[in-house]
């Protein structure tokens, strides 16, 4: 790691007063910590979140409020959230560790750096960690690369499971900006795509803070699933995920939600099967049009066509599970 | 590992070979390469910062002072010789680093020291009560729980984390609470058994 000074602000003020353009906050430093020992990251100066963001998890009419430092394993074990959120409880326990879960913040979990693994090699080029160096991936090993969203200067993927079923859930990102202004931005418009510029990850503006996301109240109970497929059982990121919810009134669908992780540099929300399945009922043909109409939305790289089949049949079964309203937990 | 009889019993034998072979580099340089070495690092890298730290590790209080850039890991082995955790990867994909921090199993290679302030650290070494082992070191023992181990240290510290989570309730759920823990030798059957005895 290179040399930098740490600071541990008592308030947002600080915090923002001790900000440089050569900054970078600490929440877990699960992602931050690795990032600086890889010579990824080479802040001069490093800002402790602990006593700036908080952990509180907070019921309100409208929703649940997740502070920016609840810790993936709080918000997962949370009651309310295993009651009414069952989804994000799903998506978090299928990623990482149980000790990682123990320090990754919800904030960090959003602003985690991609794992494409031409990032991670300083050796070799790349425009998110080197703009202008040219994608490694682009004629490379494509197996962590996306299917859907890219660009000629990025082919990677974003690599959260909490985020996907984030938005599924229609959340939103609360933000305060180093003027001390606060912003609300839904998920869907938090993170980017690459286009020209894939060195940014999201639209958040420099040095502003996650002050807390927000998810609003549900009608889907139950009917939920979270479908991960990857090179081992546990303990590794999604090759594809998928998030499904589905709203059931007397055998239809009346609001179907569906998205993944692992195919886009952004969560991806499948729409038109969203749509599709609306007002339909849950059969397995109707199941099969939906994945067939989102996976054939894809386009593959040239090395990872792959990821087509496994998109459609996680869809189908994350929808069959859904649909089933078992909740079963297969460990 | 020992000291060895010879040395002086503040040094550690570590300490000796790495400062040795240290000082043998420095004598080789010239003094001009070491000031040009150190005019361009004055300009281009920002000056290292050592900061104060209390904190308490298996039960003792320490004060101590710390580059910013040390990581718990770093700090429990270099600094103050607890060499009972280990280092796997360093990167956060192996779990053999497993520590506890107020009562919580964490990774302690991607724990920066400098977070942990007023903190309460448990390792490896603080399970035993003197002479009496902590009954998941007995289980360890009892159904073969390792081979080569060495990952057996952050295996323990996770399993212990593991059954005060209520994540035993069958074997496929002490697998998944478990899969932070990689063992190179395999011997995640006896793992798994241990902490079933434990947690029954
Ligand atoms: C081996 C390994 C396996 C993993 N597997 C998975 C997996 O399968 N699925 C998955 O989803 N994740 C996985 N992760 C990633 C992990 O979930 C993230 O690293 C973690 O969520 C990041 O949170 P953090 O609090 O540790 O963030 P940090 O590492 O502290 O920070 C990450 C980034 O967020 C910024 N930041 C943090 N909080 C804020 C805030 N409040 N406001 C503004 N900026 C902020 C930091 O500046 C930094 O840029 C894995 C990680 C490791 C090391
Ligand atoms: S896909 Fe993106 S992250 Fe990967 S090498 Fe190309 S530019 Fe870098
Ligand atoms: S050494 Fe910390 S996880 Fe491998
Ligand atoms: S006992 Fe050898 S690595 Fe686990």
């Amino acid at each position: 790691m290179r040399p930098f000074q740490f600071h541990t602000p008592k308030t947002t003020e600080e915090a923002f007063e001790m900000a440089t353009s050569k900054t970078a906050y600490l929440a877990g430093g699960t992602n931050q910590v690795d990032l600086m020992k890889k010579h990824i990251a080479t802040p001069d100066s490093v800002i402790n979140l602990k006593n700036v963001s908080t952990n509180t998890i907070k019921t309100t009419n409208d929703g649940i409020r997740l502070g920016a430092g609840s810790t993936n394993s709080e918000v997962a074990n949370h009651p309310e959230i295993l009651q009414k959120y069952p989804l994000l409880s799903k998506a978090i326990l299928a990623g990482a560790s149980p000790q990682i879960r123990n320090m990754a913040t919800t904030g960090g979990n959003l602003l985690q750096r991609t794992r494409c693994p031409y990032f991670y090699d300083t050796a070799l080029p790349c425009n998110k960690r080197n703009p202008g160096s040219g994608c490694g991936a682009l004629k490379g090993n494509q197996r962590m690369s996306a299917i859907i969203g890219y660009s000629s200067k990025c082919v990677a993927v974003h690599p959260s499971d909490f985020c996907v079923a984030l938005v599924a859930l229609d959340a939103e990102v609360e933000t305060t900006q180093s003027d001390g202004t606060s912003k609300t931005t839904t998920f869907e418009d938090f993170h980017r795509l690459p286009g020209e510029n894939p060195e940014k990850d999201t639209n958040l503006p420099e040095n502003a803070l996650i002050t807390s996301v927000f998810v609003p109240n549900n009608a889907f109970g139950n009917n939920i699933a979270y479908v991960k497929i990857r090179e081992r059982d546990s303990y590794a990121f999604a090759l594809i995920s998928v998030a499904a919810a589905l709203e059931i009134r007397n055998g239809t669908i009346k609001a179907a939600r569906l998205a993944s992780g692992g195919v886009a540099h952004k969560p991806w929300r499948w729409k038109n099967a969203e749509n599709y399945l609306k007002n339909k009922s849950a059969t397995r043909k109707n199941i099969e049009a939906a994945a067939k109409l989102a996976s054939s939305e894809a386009e593959p790289l040239a090395h990872n066509s792959f990821k087509i089949g496994l998109l459609e049949g996680a869809i189908i079964t994350a929808l069959s599970q859904a649909a089933d309203n078992t909740l079963e937990t297969k460990w | 590992m020992k000291d060895q009889p010879s040395l002086p019993k503040t040094f550690s034998r570590r300490f000796f070979i790495k400062s040795s072979s240290a000082f043998a580099a420095l004598a080789v340089i010239p003094n001009s390469v070491k000031a040009f070495y150190n005019h361009i690092k004055e300009i281009f890298v920002p000056k290292k910062e050592i900061l104060p730290l209390s904190l308490r590790i298996n039960e003792k209080p320490y004060s101590l002072d710390v580059d910013s850039r040390s990581t718990l890991l770093d700090l429990l082995r270099e600094i103050l010789q607890l060499t009972g955790t280990k280092k796997g990867c360093d990167h956060g994909q192996c779990g053999a680093c497993t520590v506890h921090v107020n009562g919580k199993r964490v990774l302690s290679c991607l724990t920066l020291a400098a977070t942990l302030p007023e903190t309460e650290v448990t390792t490896i070494e603080g399970l035993a009560k003197g002479d009496e082992l902590h009954p998941m070191q007995e289980a360890f023992l009892e159904h073969d729980g390792f081979q080569c181990g060495y990952c057996t240290p952050g295996q323990i510290m996770s399993a212990v984390a593991c059954v005060k989570e209520g994540r035993t309730t069958s074997v496929g759920e002490i697998k998944e609470f478990m899969s932070g823990n990689i063992c190179r030798c395999g011997a995640y059957n006896g793992i798994t058994n241990a902490i079933q005895s434990v947690a029954k």
